[in-house]
């Protein structure tokens, strides 16, 4: 993780779509009036969803809607990883995660196919329809190695496949999310050869459990005389 | 109370202590950073950490650890020892090793809490965290490497300051503290941050690589840029006042003062009038002696008769102003401490004092602000409101401009019938001012201009029972540090005697003696103008004579602040030149003029002060709310109509005295914050 910084060109102003405003005064409507601030992390999503970043002047407009100081409102968004603070890929947003068991399975050679392909991480390419950046662990590991792309996971990925998503992507079509060599979440790869004793799932083997240190339970267990 | 051990030793405190406290109580040092009195617990430093039975077998942070009873605190184990070496350690993996170019060296928590709390040897050997630069204004000077993020100035700037501007940005190792955008602080109590920094992060910019503190006379005075008379510290090396810092004083300022009382004093090598000066035939003022200074001055006076004025500054110390009241006063000359025209002066003491004391603010219930904008007349003074209206304990009506006051008001209205109305008033504000236990009317000078607002404020006292058992809401706030001195020694027109607006107009007399007077339009005046003061100000450029006085760093006086408080200022630096103490100045005149003052020293001029006004010799005490029955309902005339709207007196925070309109840093503080200059330029 590198300084996180506003991005150096921002658009001169920001304003909520009609869409946006009524989901972020549906947001502001759940907190007490003075407790509006709590808000403020759904409505920097908000703005992300809208804009695909978050801008300066949306930091201003979503201080102002919550009465809150904007400094607060810029702390939240430079803590956050997830709100980007300069623009990203209109078509698609590459987020490649290069934790441990990714790496293991070869997210170092899908960073060498989106460097390729879009160039530097926390760049636009040259047309301003893909950028990337790597990512700590998003949570997929068994489906190792993935990337999230947009709002949704792709998963166990080879540098072919990652370059077919990406094409699909800039020819205008939707790749479907979820793994890519054709199994359901994350189940086995392979055949199933563990869990496979049906005594696991008729109670069968389950033994009793001793919960220790509990105090002795009482057989006959009266009122406790009023102190 | 519940009993807790420190290491061993028994120890009582108040439930809610935290282990921090009560481990002071037992008188052990607790190190820390993050930890201050006066603002919220973070407990992100870790430097306080110590060991606690019953409790984990862990070292715990005790600022912010509840003591318990029966608790045992050990401050002093070697798990104690090793926790503080292993934090110290981590806070100095990216602090730079520029103690000698830093600022802060000397004063340095960090340095001190290393020598005493570290390890004595090194194991670092990778490089250190950069942070970029950071620009927070003219008077905060940034090095944000050095930065260890207590988080302190961001607490003081929103929870005491009340303008949220400084935040903590990004997270882990990547934090920095910074305004929004780069821009400047604006609050008027901003570069308190910089005593709260333990580290050379923010310093103080005007101040930049002057001094080292062990080479700094330090001399405790009193402040006079406004009437709160808040604690300082002057610290001057040779001729030249360096700095100023806060004194703790609980009563008053607490620890913090505002930035004009603390970056005012470069004004003091400024502008400075450093030899008499006699205006000559061809109107240009020349340097003389102080011989022939006194002797022009003495012919003068004996020939105006009693068409004398004599007007006080707002600096003035209340030596000064006796010389003055005892020399003038026979010859029948108009006095007038009143630059601004406050109509405060008949009446009981009570009528211009802060009646419930400063302190008192921490009862208050409900306070009604008049004529007054605090955050800029008195920016501490203004913070204990806030405090109060942030636990939640206090309403706040405001009739006059109002403003930013950094915390929510009613508005009311902006004159005198508005002050009038409010006992019939339906508003929210005056329903909580009626019910109130403690209710304070806080009165600024700008609805005091005319005795039909006085007239209609003393109304308030009876309709609100304002003056009741064991509490006395009348407050009045000044804003010049010498009112409430002239006022208690009476130095105002005596019947039948001239004001010092009616002193200025043309043919309002023949002499007019301005003691640091720089506020008044003197244009209009046809007088003979002697100034006896410090700056070359609006009253030295119309005087006739110049006769330089001591500014209150370079003198020894008295200063009554608005709550009555009588307070001794004390002398840092010699007067610049050959100017004099303005009490010795009026004591030769005296001699010209054949009636000597009855006092060579200074010890003498004030026995003649205690014995003639002995309020005077109450030092450090603010008579405060007095069971006695005070009459303040009958102030003013409710015949004179009043005049309009309040306007507030101070409209340009930076710029309200001599002293502070010759300074380079308020000229620079008063641009940005009036918006001809922009932040980072």
């Amino acid at each position: 993780m590198s300084v996180r910084r506003l991005a150096k060109d921002q658009p001169d102003s920001f304003d909520f779509s009609k869409d946006t405003l009524k989901k972020a005064q549906w947001w502001i409507a759940k907190y007490p009036d003075n407790r509006k601030q709590s808000a403020v992390i759904p409505l920097l999503w908000l703005v992300q969803k809208q804009e695909g970043w978050v801008s300066e002047p949306s930091l201003r407009v979503i201080a102002e809607m919550l009465g809150m100081p904007v400094i607060r409102v810029l702390e939240v968004a430079t803590f956050y990883t997830m709100f980007q603070l300069s623009p990203v890929g209109r078509v698609a947003f590459v987020q490649l995660c290069g934790t441990t068991p990714c790496m293991l399975r070869g997210a170092n050679d899908l960073n060498s196919v989106l460097k390729k392909k879009i160039g530097e991480p926390h760049h636009l390419s040259k047309d301003g329809n893909f950028s990337w950046e790597e990512v700590e662990c998003l949570g997929a590991c068994c489906n190792a190695p993935m990337a999230a792309i947009n709002d949704y996971y792709y998963e166990d990925l080879t540098p072919q496949l990652l370059t077919q998503i990406l094409d699909d992507f800039a020819a205008g079509k939707s790749p479907k999310p979820g793994s890519h060599i054709g199994r359901k979440s994350s189940e086995p790869k392979d055949a199933v050869h563990t869990l496979t004793d049906p005594k696991l799932y008729d109670g069968s083997a389950a033994k009793k459990i001793v919960i220790p240190n509990l105090p002795p339970k009482e057989t006959n267990p009266k009122k406790a005389p009023a102190a | 109370m519940p009993i807790a051990k420190v290491n061993g030793v028994e120890v009582e405190f108040e439930l809610g202590m935290t282990v921090l406290q009560v481990a002071e109580l037992a008188g052990e040092e607790i190190p820390r950073f993050c930890y201050h009195e006066r603002l919220s617990i973070a407990g992100n430093c870790r430097m306080c950490l110590v060991e606690v039975k019953p409790g984990p077998p862990k070292p715990q942070a005790s600022c912010a650890l509840p003591a318990a009873e029966g608790q045992e605190i050990f401050t002093s184990t070697p798990m104690v020892k090793k926790a503080r070496e292993g934090v110290m350690e981590f806070l100095l993996i990216n602090h730079p090793l520029d103690c000698p170019i830093c600022d802060q060296g000397g004063e340095c928590d960090l340095q001190d809490q290393s020598l005493g709390y570290g390890r004595d040897d090194t194991r670092y050997e990778e490089n250190k965290r950069a942070v970029e630069e950071k620009y927070m204004g003219p008077l905060i000077k940034t090095a944000m490497t050095r930065c260890i993020q207590c988080t302190r100035c961001v607490r003081f700037i929103t929870e005491i300051a009340g303008n949220s501007e400084i935040g903590l940005i990004s997270r882990g190792e990547d934090v920095e503290i910074t305004t929004y955008l780069n821009a400047a602080v604006t609050s008027e109590l901003s570069a308190n941050v910089i005593d709260l920094c333990p580290v050379g992060a923010l310093t103080s910019r005007p101040y930049a690589f002057e001094a080292r503190p062990w080479e700094l006379k330090k001399t405790e005075s009193i402040d006079v840029m406004d009437g709160l008379g808040s604690a300082i510290r002057v610290d001057s090396r040779g001729l030249a006042v360096l700095r100023v810092l806060p004194r703790v004083n609980d009563d008053v300022n607490e620890e913090w003062i505002s930035d004009k009382t603390r970056y005012a004093v470069d004004g003091l090598q400024r502008q400075r009038l450093d030899k008499p000066m006699a205006r000559d035939a061809a109107g240009r003022l020349r340097p003389v002696s102080w011989g022939e200074a006194l002797d022009i001055a003495a012919a003068k006076i004996k020939g105006a008769g009693s068409k004398i004025g004599v007007i006080a500054g707002d600096l003035q110390d209340a030596e000064s102003m006796k010389a003055a009241k005892d020399l003038f006063g026979p010859l029948g000359a108009s006095l007038d401490c009143r630059q601004d025209g406050s109509g405060l002066g008949d009446g009981p003491r009570e009528s211009w004092l802060f009646n419930p004391t400063i302190n008192g603010l921490d009862q208050a219930d409900a306070v009604l602000i008049v004529g007054s904008n605090p955050r800029l007349e008195s920016p501490v003074l203004n913070a204990r409101i806030r405090r109060q209206w942030m636990a939640g304990k206090l309403t706040v009506g405001v009739i006059g401009q109002g403003g930013d006051l950094t915390y929510d008001y009613e508005h009311l209205g902006d004159d005198a019938a508005a002050v009038s109305g409010l006992a019939k008033s339906k508003s929210e504000f005056a329903k909580a001012f009626k019910l109130a236990q403690r209710p304070l009317l806080l009165i600024g000078q700008g609805a005091l201009l005319d005795a039909g607002s006085l007239a209609a404020l003393s109304g308030l006292v009876k309709a609100f029972n304002l003056v009741r058992d064991g509490w006395n809401g009348w407050a009045v706030l000044h804003t010049a540090a010498s009112r409430v001195g002239g006022l208690d020694m009476g130095f105002v027109p005596a019947a039948g005697g001239k004001t010092a607006a009616d002193l200025v107009k043309k043919g309002g007399a023949s002499v007019l003696v301005l003691l640091g007077a720089d506020e008044l339009d003197l244009s209009k005046s046809d007088a003979f103008k002697i100034y006896v003061g410090t700056h070359g100000d609006a009253g030295a450029h119309a005087a006739d004579l110049i006769l330089p006085g001591a500014a209150y760093t370079e003198k020894d006086g008295l200063y009554v602040n608005t709550e009555g408080r009588v307070q001794m200022g004390q002398r840092a630096v010699f007067p610049k030149g050959v100017a004099k103490e303005d009490w010795a100045i009026l004591r030769a005149l005296s001699e010209r003029l054949g009636s000597a003052l009855p006092y060579d020293s200074l010890d003498q001029i004030r026995a003649k002060l205690f014995a003639d006004h002995p309020t005077f010799g109450q030092i450090d005490y603010a008579p405060g709310s007095k069971p006695s029955s005070v009459d303040l309902t009958k102030l003013g005339d409710a015949k004179v109509a009043s005049k309009g709207g309040y306007a507030n007196m101070v409209t340009s925070f930076h710029l309200t005295n001599p002293i502070a309109r010759a300074s380079v840093t308020m000229a620079e503080c008063s641009a940005l914050a009036s918006g001809t200059k922009m932040a980072a330029e």
